[in-house]
């Protein structure tokens, strides 16, 4: 698929074809997914129960996107984001119990309980944050990408952003500096739909956002989000673009969250009927399950023997990031300089 | 096994609720998502959502009840094979005793009663210049240049990025003859962008590259402000010491001349006050050159603060191989018994003249050199000040909040018994700088007002 510079085109996997896929490699994006979910909804439980605080982002309903994009890219690529992060994390390797025992702040987290929620790292799965600000990910990975132009190594950098992002001056710095010097980035908007509590109509004079990189010459791919396998296939012509040599990529992963924005949004925005029917017909995970039902990769006992498994991972998890002592006194004056 | 159902805090304040409507009845089957009951919090009202599926069991809590309590179990939940009949009927007690917290949270408070101290200043010490070590005249553009120079010929993972510093050489020629030695890999003309090639800098230096970021004038550092505090200061901490970003932000800083109020400011103290940050601001040449290179080789942020009206001035810069000054060192420009000054920058300059002034008078004064603004080499200050027991501070920048009101707040504190009159601080005056020549002129310090200062401390 690589080699074409599509302007605007649609990738939709509506219709399954997974001739090309065996099972073990959707038994694995199904069970990458149902972590990030069942990760989540512990996350908000725990939430619920005071052992997390502050902001929490959760990442359910857009799990196709940082599992179809991973499964597209290669050890060493590079992946930076905004502030809901734990999807990314856990995709790309992260171990649950560090990223949920940052969530509680204590000192088995990523961070040492230093960062929370919105600022995790970890340089050896090459994920660069974890990033609170809005649109700030954008030129902080286009950096990552110029790290690799100057370094002359074929790696590429994804920057993932929301739709609320998109709108941010620094978003169009970064994309005019990555286009004049054909830097391997691909920026993956992750359009919810909502920016917080802001339809993307009520913010945003272009709602299709793989056009805004038209005027740089960037080109842009509108993607089915709810879909691993389009996110995959986008993901991988993206990939081959960019490393080749002929500089960035938008996709915009067309997503939903069904969650609000942070744990305390009244989500009085939009209705419960419009999520519910978001849910009922696009969920991520449960058309992969349909597609593998109908391909005879597994039967409804061997999914629920994977939902087992993790559960008892995303349980473990909790367990950790309830034990785990606060970090020590003496972690509050250290790794302020080097 | 039966799953308990707690009342949710849904927000970080929130210890208690009102459980207004359940949406489902005992025995309804229940998928994760499902809207189970509305709940009405300090803020507004919410739903809670299931997060497992099952049949529900028993709703523990009236619809209406108020003054529920974060975590008390409102409702159960069966999984597969539980049995109804075995649960608990009663229900639960609107009111808990306390939301379980996690166990470490009890124990006494760290905080206040047990202070941490925080690590102690550590000296560091001065590169000796050898005796009979040539000098070599040299303008502070040229020592700025040769400091670059060097350090990429040493390390290629250092380059020069900014507005005009490749073909244009520098729009004050800092850059000269840079793009040519190493080419337009490393020496990088970005366009009119600052939030954005900061930002992009700051990405390169997460990867350990290790960039120098020329502003054109740091007035325009103020667009790309957000990366330089909360990308490239904070990551450290953030990251519970994983991370680390090597990167030099540089460009002149303080007032040109004659070029009104958004070119004229000193952002010594709003860089100074960002912990993760280090902030320098030399005064003469070899300064410029060895500080320059320390920054560039220094594993954190640095931002050096670089003056427009001092890149044409000529000093000695000592012909050594490899000339660096560590950061965080201050430097005694001249001694003296009966007052301290403390300049950073062009001010340095200013107080040497104003010294001169003042030994005419018999008034014996200390220069103190800065150099470094964070961290700051309170030792040097406190101990002329004990020597002196007077303080004058100047700077370019506003007083309020200033360079000297931290000085003066830290000998204050450091040295109260020594002080023999109230620190005195000379600054611009607290407006915008006006592009009138007069105007100007009675805004900003100059020798003679520094001078007063220090008569006014001396009560002479």
């Amino acid at each position: 698929m690589s080699g074409s510079s599509p302007k605007s085109k649609k990738i939709s996997k509506k219709k399954k074809n997974v001739s090309n896929y065996d099972s073990t490699e959707l038994l694995h994006y199904y069970r990458e997914m149902l972590q990030i979910r069942r990760f989540e909804e512990k996350a908000g439980q725990l939430y619920g129960m005071g052992l997390i605080a502050g902001f929490c982002h959760l990442y359910i309903g857009q799990e196709a996107v940082v599992v179809g994009m991973q499964a597209a890219i290669e050890d060493g690529d590079q992946v930076i984001t905004g502030y809901r992060d734990h999807g990314h994390m856990l995709t790309l390797g992260m171990e649950p119990r560090g990223v949920m025992a940052e969530l509680t702040g204590r000192e088995g987290g990523y961070s040492k309980g230093k960062g929370g929620s919105m600022h995790m790292f970890s340089t050896e799965k090459n994920f660069f944050g974890g990033h609170g600000i809005v649109g700030a990910q954008v030129s902080l990975g286009t950096g990552l990408a110029f790290a690799n132009s100057y370094r002359g190594n074929d790696r590429v950098s994804l920057a993932y952003f929301g739709d609320g992002a998109a709108n941010q001056g620094q978003v169009y710095e970064s994309f005019n500096m990555a286009k004049l010097w054909d830097l391997p980035v691909i920026y993956v908007i992750e359009n919810n739909h909502y920016a917080m509590g802001t339809a993307i109509v009520r913010s945003s004079s272009e709602t299709h956002l793989h056009k805004r990189g038209a005027s740089f010459g960037i080109p842009g791919v509108e993607v089915d989000g709810m879909d691993v396998l389009a996110v995959k296939e986008a993901g991988e012509m993206a990939v081959a673009h960019a490393r080749a040599g002929k500089g960035p990529m938008i996709l915009e992963m067309k997503t939903y969250r069904y969650r609000g924005h942070s744990m305390s949004d009244p989500a009085k925005y939009r209705t419960r009927e419009e999520v519910n029917s978001v849910r009922a017909q696009s969920d991520p995970i449960e058309q992969l399950k349909q597609t593998i039902f109908e391909a005879g990769f597994a039967d409804e006992a061997a999914l629920k023997e994977i939902d087992k498994e993790i559960k008892a991972i995303v349980n473990d998890a909790a367990d950790f990031a309830k034990d785990s002592p606060e970090p020590d006194p003496s972690e509050l004056y250290t790794d302020v300089l080097a | 096994m039966a799953i308990e159902i707690l009342m949710p805090a849904l927000s970080p304040t929130m210890e208690e609720g009102s459980l207004t409507k359940w949406l489902v009845k005992e025995g309804d089957p229940i998928q994760s998502g499902d809207i189970l009951a509305e709940i009405e919090t300090d803020k507004a009202t919410m739903e809670i959502e299931s997060v497992d599926d099952g049949i529900m069991g028993k709703l523990l809590v009236d619809a209406g009840s108020e003054n529920v309590a974060v975590n008390t179990v409102i409702a159960v939940l069966l999984e597969d094979g539980d049995d109804a009949d075995a649960l608990p009927t009663a229900t639960a007690p609107a009111h808990q005793p306390e939301p379980s917290k996690p166990d470490v949270a009890d124990e006494p408070a760290t905080t206040s009663e047990t202070l941490i101290s925080p690590p102690a200043f550590e000296p560091v010490v001065q590169m000796d210049v050898p005796a009979g070590t040539k000098m070599v005249e040299t303008t502070i553009r040229d020592a700025l240049r040769d400091a670059m120079a060097e350090e990429m010929r040493r390390d290629e993972d250092v380059f020069l990025i900014g507005e005009e510093v490749a073909q244009y050489q520098g729009a004050y020629k800092v850059s000269r003859e840079m793009l040519e030695e190493f080419g337009s890999r490393r020496v990088i003309d970005t366009p009119i962008t600052e939030h954005g090639f900061a930002g992009l800098a700051v990405g390169a230096a997460f990867t350990g590259l290790r960039p120098v970021v020329e502003f054109m004038t740091f007035n325009f550092a103020m667009q790309a402000i957000d990366h330089i505090i909360n990308s490239a200061a904070k990551t450290r901490y953030m990251s519970g010491g994983q991370m680390a970003c090597p990167i030099v932000f540089r460009g002149p800083n303080g007032a040109a001349s004659r070029v009104g109020a958004q070119h004229s400011q000193d952002y010594a103290p709003w860089y100074g006050h960002v912990p993760g940050l280090k902030v320098v601001a030399p005064y003469d040449a070899a300064d410029a050159k060895g500080l320059l290179k320390s920054a560039i080789r220094d594993p954190n942020p640095v931002v050096f603060l670089e003056h427009e009206l001092m890149y044409g001035e000529t000093f000695d810069v000592p012909d050594v191989e490899d000339w660096l000054v560590p950061i965080g060192q201050a430097l005694v420009r001249r001694e003296g018994t009966d007052a301290t000054i403390t300049a950073h920058s062009r001010m340095v300059g200013f107080s040497l003249q104003a010294a001169e002034i003042l030994s005419q008078e018999g008034i014996s004064v200390e220069v103190i050199d800065l150099r470094t603004i964070r961290p700051l080499d309170e030792e040097t200050i406190l101990a002329s000040v004990r020597k002196t027991n007077r303080l004058v501070t100047a700077e370019e920048s506003w007083g309020r909040m200033g360079i000297g009101a931290e000085i003066a707040a830290m000998v204050t504190e450091g040295a109260f018994d020594y002080l023999d009159a109230p620190p005195k601080r000379v600054h611009q005056v607290e407006t915008p700088l006006a592009y009138a020549a007069n105007l100007e002129s009675l805004s900003m310090p100059n020798p003679e007002r520094i001078a007063q200062a220090v008569r006014e401390v001396c009560y002479v």
